[in-house]
């Protein structure tokens, strides 16, 4: 599958502090490419490289196999983008903000067309209304179709959920998957809610202090060889005791609130049930853990 | 290119805060214009005083339409820039505080094509701003008071020019009060692109207007020769310049102009001011980082 974008060795420096450090990573055409790391991980600076809104300190961005600083103004025409709040212009109606987004990235749409946009998005109903009058949710659907409304070939969604309620979150789920699965469109999407990028997402790429931890397709990422096993105990203290004195220390994490947890190859873990109950353990539970949440903290807590 | 500056004017002019410098404008003119038509005598009275030996006009008559709106941008000429940077101080910092300049920035245009448009859109509202002055400065006044000779009080001598004479020199003059203006536009301007918000280049744009101002009409010697033809706001005078006519024999001749090259070179600096700074935002803008 051909890649739209491919990042080399991107840096950012603000004065002492590297935000962006040597950062390298390829975005394949037809996905949705999810975007993780935790607040100041370096996601909005690595995003705002990305539409050319800050300079690199070094590395090279290639976006339809051109290269961003030189063909800036081509690249922008097929790229549609959010960047962390839908910031609008509050004294115009949706349609007046539509129709001037829509020239600036050089269509001529008609008034049917933009209407048609925002009811895409739920909001044909409020077409006249002045932004300022609309919710949080309603300004991020906004916005959504604003970075829709030229029908580019990238669109970069940072943080594209934040305060919608939850039909607005499985709406937007929705369109997302819609744009990359059914009409071909590159998704790159920068999330906190990790849940839903595991809903959406089919590649991955977690950063922390700016720096690549982990990149891959869901299926890779989320069921590597080795796995988190949380065992609930009917007496955890004495069963961390008892661990802590058997080889299975070397594989123990801290431990939950009555769970014991480890880390360790996912063909193993029949080997460690067998000696937890040869230790007398009670075990109520057994359980791999494959969520993104928990390799997003396994990975960011080191 | 003309798409674009449709929407930058349509995005100026659906803002309330745009009309305010009209309806002041408005205000100031009217008010003018209500005091001189009740009182309009005690004043010629007291602006002739000193020139009664020398000219005979009688105050009713040199009261007309011409004088009231020469009074009118005596008055407003120092001001209208104040109101200029409301809008011009805004266009960019404006849009980085709302935070649609990061989304305008991802769009298809490139950044210096983007500045040329806003600061095009800020003269076409710098330009109405001053064709709304005329319109009510010189055409109302005409209509309400008439037209006679004008008479131009000056520090040293004072000048009558024919009615005839007069309504070519207020074009030429409007003309020049465009190019000082726009120089003005362009420092707001310039300002606006390198701040985050409104606030900052607008008052920087005041403050710089009022102290370049009260330099310019300081009386001090000193600095006259080291500041003063330094000084935008000193050139942004020359438009008097067009009322400030030759004489032979103690006789004004008419389509005359006292010191023409004078004029030409207050135009060409402003215009050389109005460039280095529309250069200076565009050279700043190019290579800035968007992190608002």
């Amino acid at each position: 599958m051909s890649a739209v974008i491919r990042v080399r060795n991107l840096s950012r420096d603000f004065r002492e502090v590297r935000a962006v450090d040597d950062l390298s990573f390829t975005v394949p055409a037809g996905e949705v490419y999810g975007f993780l790391g935790q607040n100041g991980a370096g996601k909005s600076t690595t995003i705002r490289m990305l539409l050319s809104l800050i300079r690199p300190t070094a590395g090279r961005i290639e976006i339809f196999d051109l290269d961003l600083e030189r063909h800036r103004h081509k690249i922008m025409r097929s790229v549609g983008a959010i960047i962390e709040k839908p910031d609008l212009y509050k004294f115009l109606t949706a349609l007046e903000n539509l129709r001037i987004f829509s020239a600036m990235s050089g269509n001529r749409h008609s008034e049917k067309q933009l209407l048609h946009q925002l009811e895409l998005v739920g909001l044909r109903e409020r077409a006249h209304s002045k932004v300022q009058t609309y919710s949080q949710g309603m300004k991020q659907r906004l916005g959504i179709a604003v970075a829709l409304v030229h029908d580019p070939d990238l669109i970069i969604l940072d943080e594209p959920m934040n305060g919608l309620d939850p039909q607005g979150i499985a709406d937007v789920r929705k369109l997302i998957v819609h744009l990359a699965h059914d009409r071909g469109k590159t998704v790159f999407v920068s999330s906190h809610l990790l849940n839903e990028m595991e809903l959406i997402a089919d590649s991955m790429l977690i950063i922390n202090k700016g720096k690549k931890i982990a990149e891959g397709s869901k299926e890779e990422l989320l069921n590597p060889t080795t796995a988190v096993v949380e065992v609930i105990t009917g007496d955890a203290s004495r069963a961390t005791a008892l661990v802590h004195q058997s080889r299975w220390s070397a594989f123990a994490l801290p431990a939950g609130e009555g769970a014991l947890r480890f880390e360790l190859e996912k063909a193993r873990i029949p080997e460690l049930t067998k000696e937890l109950v040869e230790m007398g353990i009670p075990i109520h539970s057994i359980r791999p853990r494959h969520s993104l949440e928990d390799l997003f903290l396994s990975l960011t807590a080191h | 290119m003309f798409r674009l500056l449709q929407i930058e004017l349509f995005k100026i002019f659906s803002r309330p805060r745009t009309y305010i410098a009209f309806a002041v404008i408005t205000a100031i003119i009217f008010l003018v214009q209500i005091a001189l038509r009740f009182s309009g005598r005690e004043y010629m009275d007291l602006i002739m005083s000193g020139v009664k030996e020398t000219f005979e006009v009688p105050a009713e008559e040199a009261l007309n339409g011409y004088l009231v709106c020469y009074i009118v941008l005596n008055l407003l000429l120092i001001h209208v820039p104040i109101l200029v940077a409301l809008v011009a101080g805004d266009v960019v910092a404006g849009e980085a505080n709302m935070g649609t300049l990061r989304l305008l920035l991802t769009k298809p245009v490139s950044r210096t094509r983007l500045l040329l448009i806003k600061f095009l859109a800020s003269s076409i509202y710098t330009i109405l701003l001053l064709i709304w002055v005329a319109v009510l400065a010189l055409g109302l006044s005409v209509l309400l008071f008439g037209t006679s000779d004008l008479f131009v009080a000056r520090e040293v001598d004072s000048n009558i020019i024919a009615e005839s004479d007069v309504l070519w020199r207020y074009f030429a003059a409007f003309l020049f009060a465009a190019i000082g203006l726009l120089t003005v536009t362009a420092l707001a301007f310039m300002l606006s692109a390198f701040a985050e918000n409104s606030i900052g280049p607008i008052v920087a744009t005041v403050c710089i207007i009022i102290v370049f101002t009260i330099l310019t009409q300081m009386q001090i010697p000193f600095y006259d020769e080291t500041v003063k033809p330094y000084l935008f706001t000193t050139h942004m005078l020359g438009w008097k310049g067009f009322f400030y006519v030759r004489a032979e024999e103690g006789v004004t001749v008419d389509g005359s102009i006292e010191d023409f090259p004078l004029i030409v070179k207050s135009g060409l600096i402003l215009i050389g001011y109005a460039a280095l700074f529309v250069v200076t935002a565009i050279w700043y803008f190019r290579k800035k980082n968007i992190l608002s």
